[in-house]
């Protein structure tokens, strides 16, 4: 009898498993570097609309760049979406991802598309974020200062030791930001700038996110970083007001990439032509993300920081994206501030 | 033949007739492979020689023929060929062992995986995939056959169980402790275009790491900054954890119950919820900070960014596994010499310093080296309050995955932290010299302890008590976050935090689990459940095989199994992803390669508190039992375990509650099928839902001191025969 009814069993197994759905569409693993909120959204949609297993894991960006070199020999997802991207071109440059050209590329501003042309088609722009700053209003009432509005003004003495940004060698945005001073004024007068402004600084944090938070919580006046991630703190209920530098600011290019060696290689090129569209694109607002999308077509979030009133620069992200550029500036970085020496 | 050898025989020939042989991407309890039980993927070992061309798995067949043959073909006569009967048995498992993981790693996913092999054999078309269940079972017969043959020889005593023990802790170990961190460490030696002993020893000595300029006002290398962080929380967490066991055991403290929650309850905290926690609440805009402000005009500072906030941090965090390791020591501390001392008319002081402290050491130790560890390995503690302050954990980790990604730098470090290890590892066994800490022996034992020192009973009040009041802060402050609306901000009261995770709503088809949490609860909970009682029961084999067996490289094996405690668990995540990736052994993307890195992580503690706890029963117990003719298994069972009871509750309790709090190791091997709790909650964290984070963690908590409580009763506390402490 027992025999018979663990036959059954197996049986009921086997047919449920056969009959489901996952088998008639596949499925599709999604590393995603954005945040929580917004893979969820992205994952569900796509799911609704074509009916694929779609799984994601969520990670931060050096995270799973360093994944994706571990598990070349025998990789498990199939496409990498979000996050900052620089390290999608190094990936690009690695050749861990692979190269893929899609109709839908037309209808991209132009620096997303760049970002396609400089990986050889192995990565492409699907949002862009500006750099600024993120200051406290109520700690600035307190101490009764009017807000900075450019660069410059940082170095005013009622901001001294009220500053934070993140520490260059850990972090992207930290890197973008001086890249972003050497673009803007030469790399001596941007040196000269930080070394001045490392006397403001409260601290370099060891993650990109952490200043915004930082200044959310009135931990710090003013913080350096994305101004998307203040519109989030500011949608929280943080009494924070982000701020585009008056001289000119620097930005990332959010990517996708599609991995070399993706097991469901045709799901992973449909999850790419949705990211690009114009549906696909109009949920980072339900994920509670602020960039700028890539498709012309996508309006932008009524929260999402006014592009047309941000003055960026011309950021040339193959000279400053490239390892030997990097490795030079953060040691020249730690050379001429001493991180960490008694001021 | 012995019935256990015959039993792994069986057991083999059963893998290799029925079970898959290679791994299967919908796993073993899918039953998808039913469709197709002899296709090429799913084929147990037979078929796959027989019908899929892979002839290179035939020699395994051998292994277990050949032992087959001696027990019933040719059954042994006499001691000489009985003797050599056992040989061919060891052979049999050893050369099969070899031959398993060698074809295992010379064949892979893409084929042939080394260069000068594709160069000898080009035309060459096998490829196969990770072992599944019948390779890993066939894997485990081969190696008792091993120890079963090599007992039956005469090793220790000819004990197979202690032998079966040593084998599978020593395979284990280095399968899943030495391989993975030996893979990342010799990246050390990684150039650009190929290896260098010369970047290792260039990384390795890097003025960065030990530089001391701190002494003639620049800044000191990040080797003697982590150093002084982990000592000051090595020795501050192990006299609380001493304080906190002396008031349990010695002072008849009257409020038991509540003394241990708070001394536990740190530990059953996410650890970065600590942080945030120490932030909300003596940060710049904390409440006590402003309190500080209001009343007595103290300005707000930044004070808590750097060596304060994490000694804080960290002393909070460690201060339980401290606690845990000590109150067992301390309770078998006999009172029969304190007796003695006292009729020698020592002084109360004089018999402390003399007789209990110096029979406090083997736990001190353990404590002090197990503190030293956790701090050298803690990544979320610092990432959050180090300020500027610079440890070698957060340097690993983001030579790693930060803006400038370099593996070579990452490997230098996590050499030096090692070093660091073993230079404390070796220091308290050097403490610890050749003593004897027996204290419990078979003979009667009754006495009273004697009466503490008034000095260190007040050092005791003063230390525990206050640091209680700390505790007691910091988890309200927690507790208060998870019921506002938006902690340090607005402060009505609210319950959408934790209806936004776990509200259940009845609908048409009965219950549904619509809160965000429940999934990687479920999770969380499930690895927690079958990694803890795993975790300590290896913990506790190894720890009784070090303080109980003789072998040849007992020490260095000893240094090995803590290997993966000392390292950051983002390395050891990332290690776990380069080693377990491919085949032979391939683990990525399932929910055992969580179970078992929770197990090799955590085993360090369960060892630990097993060796502090064995170094103090007599040896002569065990032997009584073995004159009594019970074999090693029964005396484990029915002499030791009985008397290591703390042990087991530490190690028990250690592995449920990391597996569940822990986040490093997990970031890269957790998957979106295998989500679990901590990262739901740092993803809160990132989009500064703070309110949502800390009520999930308090939910953690909550459930954690539920399954402790149930640990506790269902293990048992020891009975010592000892007489009542009369106070």
């Amino acid at each position: 009898m027992r025999a018979f009814r663990a036959a059954g069993l197996i049986a009921g197994l086997t047919i449920t498993v056969l009959a489901s759905p996952a088998f008639a569409q596949g499925k599709l693993n999604m590393y995603c570097t954005a945040n929580e909120e917004w893979c969820k959204v992205m994952a569900n949609e796509f799911n609704k609309k074509t009916g694929i297993d779609i799984a994601f894991t969520r990670r931060g960006t050096g995270e799973t760049y360093a994944m994706l070199k571990a598990e070349k020999d025998n990789p498990k997802g199939d496409i990498w979406w979000g996050g900052t991207g620089d390290p999608h071109l190094q990936a690009a440059e690695e050749k861990l991802t692979v190269k893929y050209e899609p109709a839908i590329l037309k209808e991209l501003h132009p620096w997303a598309k760049a970002q396609w042309d400089r990986s050889g088609g192995r990565t492409v722009g699907i949002y862009m974020g500006a750099i600024g700053f993120v200051y406290n209003k109520e700690v600035a009432a307190k101490k009764g200062v009017t807000p900075p509005a450019c660069w410059a003004d940082l170095l005013k003495p009622e901001f001294k030791g009220e500053i934070q940004m993140p520490n260059p060698h850990s972090s992207g945005t930290a890197y973008t930001t001086i890249a972003t001073l050497v673009q803007l004024w030469g790399e001596d007068k941007a040196f000269e700038y930080l070394k001045q402004l490392h006397a403001s600084i409260n601290q370099y944090t060891k993650q990109g996110p952490a200043p915004g938070q930082a200044a959310a919580r009135g931990e710090t006046m003013i913080a350096i970083t994305f101004l998307h991630d203040g519109a989030m703190s500011k949608r929280r209920g943080f009494p924070v007001e982000g701020v585009a530098p008056c001289e000119g600011t620097g930005y990332e290019i959010g990517s996708m990439s599609i991995i070399d060696g993706a097991r469901n290689l045709a799901n992973a090129k449909r999850y790419y032509d949705f990211a690009l569209s114009v549906d696909g694109q109009r949920l980072a607002d339900a994920g509670e993300s602020y960039q700028a999308p890539s498709n012309r077509g996508t309006p932008p979030s009524p929260y999402s920081p006014d592009l047309s009133k941000i003055k960026l620069i011309d950021y040339d992200f193959a000279k400053y994206g490239s390892s030997a550029e990097r490795r030079r500036l953060l040691a020249r970085w730690d050379a001429e501030l001493k991180v960490g020496a008694p001021k | 033949m012995s019935r256990a050898a015959r039993w792994w025989l069986a057991v083999g020939w059963a893998a290799m007739l029925l079970l898959p042989w290679y791994a299967l991407e919908d796993g073993l309890f899918s039953f998808v492979w039913l469709r197709d039980p002899w296709g090429e993927d799913a084929a147990p070992l037979i078929v796959q020689v027989l019908r899929h061309g892979r002839i290179w798995l035939a020699p395994l067949l051998l292994a277990f023929a050949v032992p087959l043959l001696f027990a019933f073909v040719l059954p042994p006569e006499g001691e000489a060929r009985r003797r050599r009967a056992a040989i061919i048995l060891m052979l049999c498992g050893a050369l099969g062992l070899v031959w398993l993981f060698g074809q295992g790693f010379a064949i892979g996913a893409r084929g042939l995986s080394w260069g000068w092999a594709k160069d000898l054999y080009g035309d060459f078309e096998g490829r196969q995939f990770g072992l599944g269940y019948g390779g890993m079972i066939v894997a485990v017969a081969l190696l008792f056959l091993l120890t079963e043959g090599w007992a039956r020889r005469g090793a220790l005593r000819g004990d197979a169980f202690v032998l079966g023990s040593i084998g599978i802790v020593v395979a284990t170990t280095i399968l899943f402790v030495f391989l993975p961190v030996g893979l990342v460490l010799v990246g050390a030696a990684r150039v650009e275009d190929g290896w260098s002993l010369l970047a290792v020893a260039k990384r390795v000595t890097s003025s960065d790491i030990w530089s001391l300029g701190c002494f003639v006002g620049a800044t000191c290398g990040t080797f003697w900054k982590t150093l002084l962080l982990a000592v000051v929380v090595g020795a501050l967490s192990t006299a609380l954890g001493t304080a906190f066991a002396l008031l349990a055991v010695r002072m008849g403290f009257r409020w038991q119950g509540a003394l241990r929650l708070f001394a536990l309850l740190p530990i059953i905290t996410p650890p970065f919820v600590v942080g945030l926690a120490i932030i909300l609440l003596v940060g710049r805009t904390g409440a006590l900070t402003v309190l500080m402000d209001d009343w007595f005009g103290i300005p707000p500072t930044r004070w808590i960014y750097g060596f304060p906030g994490m000694a804080l941090a960290q002393t909070l965090s460690f201060t339980p596994i401290a606690f845990l390791i000590m109150i067992g020591v301390v309770q078998g501390i006999s009172p029969t010499m304190e007796e003695a001392a006292l009729t020698l008319r020592a002084s109360p002081a004089r018999l402390f310093r003399t007789i209990t402290l110096p029979l406090m050491r083997p736990g001190l130790a353990n404590a002090f080296l197990v503190g030293v560890l956790e701090s050298i390995s803690d990544l979320g503690n610092p990432v959050i309050l180090a300020g500027n302050y610079d440890v070698l954990s957060v340097q690993i980790y983001f030579a790693l995955v930060g803006a400038q990604v370099d593996g070579g730098r990452a490997a230098g470090l996590a050499i030096v932290l090692l070093g660091l290890a073993l230079a404390v590892f070796v220091l308290q066994a050097f403490w610890l010299g050749d003593r004897s800490y027996t204290t419990v022996a078979g003979k009667g034992d009754t006495g009273t302890h004697a009466p503490l020192p008034p000095a260190v009973r007040h050092a005791v009040y003063w230390t525990a008590l206050p640091w209680i009041g700390i505790t007691i802060a910091v988890y309200a402050t927690i507790a208060f976050g998870g019921f506002v609306t938006n902690v340090g901000r607005d402060h009505s009261f609210t319950l959408s935090h934790f209806v936004d995770l776990f509200s259940i709503e009845s609908g048409a088809g009965g219950l549904a689990w619509t809160g965000g949490a429940w999934k990687s609860l479920g999770t969380t909970l499930e690895t927690a459940l079958i990694a803890a009682p795993l975790t300590a029961l290896l913990g506790l084999l190894i720890a009784y095989v070090l303080s109980r067996q003789v072998f040849a490289g007992k020490g260095a094996f000893e240094f090995i199994t803590m290997l993966s405690f000392a390292i950051p668990g983002t390395v050891i995540g990332l290690s776990y992803i380069v080693a377990f990736n491919t085949p032979p052994v391939e683990l990525t993307g399932t929910m055992a390669i969580l179970v078992i890195c929770f197990i090799f992580r955590d085993m360090p503690v369960g060892i630990r508190a097993g060796v502090a706890a064995l170094s103090q029963i007599d040896r002569s117990l065990d032997e009584s039992s073995l004159t009594l003719r019970h074999g090693g298994f029964a005396t484990v069972r029915r002499v030791i375990l009985p008397l290591i009871r703390p042990a087991i509750v530490a190690a028990l309790v250690f592995g449920l509650v990391r597996a569940m709090t822990s986040l490093s190791a997990v970031i890269f091997l957790a998957t979106a099928r295998h989500n679990l709790s901590t990262t739901y909650i740092v993803a809160q964290i990132e989009t500064a839902r703070f309110g949502t984070a800390i009520a999930y963690s308090a939910a953690l908590i909550a459930i954690m001191a539920a399954l402790i409580l149930a640990i506790q009763w269902l293990v048992g506390e020891r009975r010592l025969g000892r007489r009542a402490l009369q106070t």
